[in-house]
């Protein structure tokens, strides 16, 4: 089934091991390409460094004045001070509608259970305040067989499937 | 009807299994009732006053036969035998236990039922018209519409954490009997150049902050209305307030930024929005239309009636509307019985009413969004039949659209967020009127009551408004005149101070008494009255001659 994953790299720290970068530490991926973790700059910082490779959206921007930028770009943190805060999912559909094709991360208050919708928005990354287990990620994510709409991950929505 | 496929259903269990986990997760303490709360909320399950509340979805407010009985068993398993219809055409359950909450879930899923998005702040149950592909009026039935935005609505990514919740209503005739223009979005079907579309209104709404919709669009083609409605959603997700919960609805959106500026912002995202494949294909459109194909109607059905019994005849008069094929009629039956709860039905009564559907009116049963419910397609032939059982069973109440046919929330009885009581004073002033003749004098009067100012009673749009404040600990109440949710949408205007429950009561016989001394004839309406007059004369009648 398409969009469905099969496994999550699990990038929190291991007993014994030695500590990850403090930049990505519990942060899941389901990227093929290895996380950033070089710094990030707010949003509203962007202009004037024009060499960043990261930014960081808050609820509160306009996240279409990066479309311009986008070719530079490797990571686009989303930050999510309360998950209730839904600004967010447009923000990163709007990104992905623009073709921005980089890592796109959900930071703060990412909860397990909106972890679906954050997946069909085009997130591809996720440094959730508190931990996720990652079996539970699996498992939620591979909950709903089909969508009914497009969105950012490019599912087939069911009526495509109805009508082939 | 519409019938799930595997699609629909595989969705609907998913989420089944979901909740199931969700509860058991809190069931053990695994989670914080701080963190369920989320959850249960995306499946219509509040904790109220006293117990645990359920609002499962009646899409456009149409059920089966085996729906109804399905609810019906509900009531009687999980609940205490009964269960309340409300102004968004859904129904509630107000005695749940949470662990008993995955079980019924599973039981409404095997009728093709859910309570997915029932609340939160995401896109609510689609409304639509009780008359919808029975009415003499519309242009086509509005529910197959209504039900594409229920897909496209659901689980919608993007769409489910908006600053507030989102009311959206189809309707496709003129005469508007699901209060559109009180909504986040209304749509009403028309056709252009042989084409159908939709006029579309944004920013209507209750609350403590009533609003009529602005019509921010005169024709959007149908095959685009999705796009239109995602692109409406997304400038409101973006920008809508989200710093004081009482000013997070679209309405306020919309005004603070002005309709032009708001509908700019809607063309200019649409732009962006609808080269990007987001509409349905014509074959899902015509796939669903196909659904709701007409009954097979009896072509040979007598168009005329038997109106020797006064009783039926009465009620026919009152409850019946005509029906688009001869032969045919809507019958409304009334859930306002004098002295009952607005809105409630007993397990028995749904079971005999999901009979009566499946044996006289091709297997159909509507809610409306005034609470009662409406069998859509009965041969006139066979109203009399249908009236007797009705009757047998307190369901033939003759006072649609009368002073006892009262819409009511349920207040301060269950509500945890109530500061009064609706229901008594509902019951109280029915009892006042209780007698049939003074009803029909009267004439159409549409009385509403909320028991707080999320207006979940619609007072605002009351011909007589009624809404419930807590007045330094006391039960208090204030009454409005002139509201109206139909096509000719108005909002209620206080009258002056408030009143105890008994005292509002008084108030409002005391503006009835003074409507029948200064109509223009019996045929002019409460609420014409009260446009042409002003409330001059009512505020006379109530508080005193004051200037």
């Amino acid at each position: 089934m398409s969009g469905v994953v099969d496994s999550i790299e699990d990038q929190s720290p291991v007993a014994g091991a030695p500590p990850p970068p403090e930049t990505t530490a519990n942060i899941m991926s389901l990227r093929d390409a290895p996380l950033y973790d070089g710094p990030v700059v707010a949003l509203a910082d962007f202009g004037a460094m024009s060499n960043t490779a990261a930014v960081r959206i808050d609820p509160g921007d306009d996240v279409r004045a990066l479309l311009p930028h986008l070719a530079g770009l490797r990571l686009i943190e989303v930050s999510f001070p309360k998950y209730r805060d839904g600004r967010g999912y447009s923000s990163a559909q709007i990104l992905r509608e623009a073709g921005y094709a980089g890592e796109l991360r959900a930071v703060g208050d990412v909860l397990i259970d909106q972890i679906v919708f954050l997946r069909r928005v085009g997130f591809d990354s996720f440094a959730p305040a508190a931990p996720l287990d990652p079996s539970t990620v699996v498992t939620t994510l591979a909950r709903f067989p089909f969508v009914y709409m497009n969105a950012a991950d490019h599912r087939t929505p069911i009526w495509t499937l109805r009508h082939g | 009807m519409y019938r799930y496929d595997q699609y629909d259903q595989a969705l609907v269990d998913a989420r089944v299994a979901e909740f199931r986990d969700q509860v058991a997760r809190r069931l053990a303490n695994e989670i914080t009732e701080d963190q369920f709360k989320p959850l249960r909320l995306m499946n219509g399950l509040y904790l109220q006053l006293h117990a645990y509340m359920l609002r499962v979805a009646v899409p456009y407010g149409t059920l089966s036969g085996t729906q109804l009985r399905m609810l019906a068993h509900i009531a009687r398993r999980y609940d205490r035998g009964y269960a309340h219809f409300t102004t968004r055409q859904n129904i509630q359950y107000n005695w749940m236990k949470l662990e008993e909450t995955p079980d019924l879930l599973a039981d409404l899923a095997t009728v093709e039922m859910h309570a997915i998005q029932t609340s939160g702040n995401c896109i609510r149950n689609i409304s639509s018209d009780q008359f919808a592909g029975a009415a003499a009026d519309e242009l086509a039935d509005p529910r197959p519409y209504a039900e594409l935005l229920r897909q496209w609505s659901s689980f919608h990514p993007e769409f489910s954490f908006l600053p507030r919740k989102f009311k959206i209503a189809v309707i496709a005739s003129d005469t508007d009997r699901a209060a559109v223009q009180l909504h986040d979005i209304g749509l009403q079907l028309v056709r252009r150049d042989g084409e159908l579309g939709f006029k579309v209104w944004v920013g209507g709404g209750m609350g403590r902050t009533p609003m009529i919709g602005h019509v921010v669009r005169e024709f959007i083609p149908a095959r685009q209305y999705l796009s239109y409605c995602e692109a409406i959603l997304r400038v409101y997700n973006r920008f809508g307030r989200r710093d004081n919960i009482y000013k997070a609805r679209i309405k306020i959106l919309v005004h603070e930024l002005g309709a032009e500026e708001f509908i700019r912002q809607v063309q200019a995202e649409w732009a962006e929005m609808e080269p990007r494949g987001l509409d349905a294909p014509q074959a899902e459109y015509d796939r669903i239309v196909a659904q709701f194909a007409a009954p097979d109607y009896d072509r040979a059905a007598p168009d005329s009636l038997d109106r020797s019994d006064p009783d039926f005849a009465l009620w026919v008069d009152q409850n019946v509307h005509a029906h688009k094929q001869p032969g045919y009629a809507i019958a409304t039956i009334s859930l306002k019985p004098v002295g009952g709860i607005p809105g409630d039905a007993s397990a028995a009564q749904m079971d005999l009413i999901a009979d009566l559907a499946e044996r006289y009116a091709h297997d159909e049963i509507r809610v409306t969004h005034s609470q009662n419910l409406v069998f859509a397609h009965v041969r006139k032939a066979d109203l009399y039949a249908v009236w007797t059982a009705l009757n047998d069973a307190g369901l033939a109440t003759p006072n649609l659209d009368l002073v006892t046919d009262i819409i009511a929330c349920p207040g301060l009885d269950y509500c945890a967020l109530a500061n009064a009581r609706s229901i008594p004073v509902a019951q109280k002033i029915a009892q006042r009127f209780a007698d049939l003749d003074r009803q029909h004098d009267i004439g159409e009067i549409k009385i509403k009551i909320s028991g707080c100012i999320n207006a979940c009673g619609h007072h605002h749009a009351g011909h007589i408004g009624i809404l419930g404040v807590d007045k330094k600990g006391e039960e208090a109440y204030q009454l409005s005149l002139g509201g109206s949710g139909a096509e000719d949408a108005s909002l209620a205007k206080i009258l002056g101070p408030g009143f105890s429950e008994a005292g509002v009561v008084d108030a409002v016989e005391k503006v009835i008494e003074a409507y029948r001394a200064v109509r223009s004839g019996p045929r002019e309406r409460f609420l014409d009255t009260y446009r042409r007059l002003g409330d001059a004369p009512f505020k006379a009648a109530v508080y005193g001659a004051v200037a």
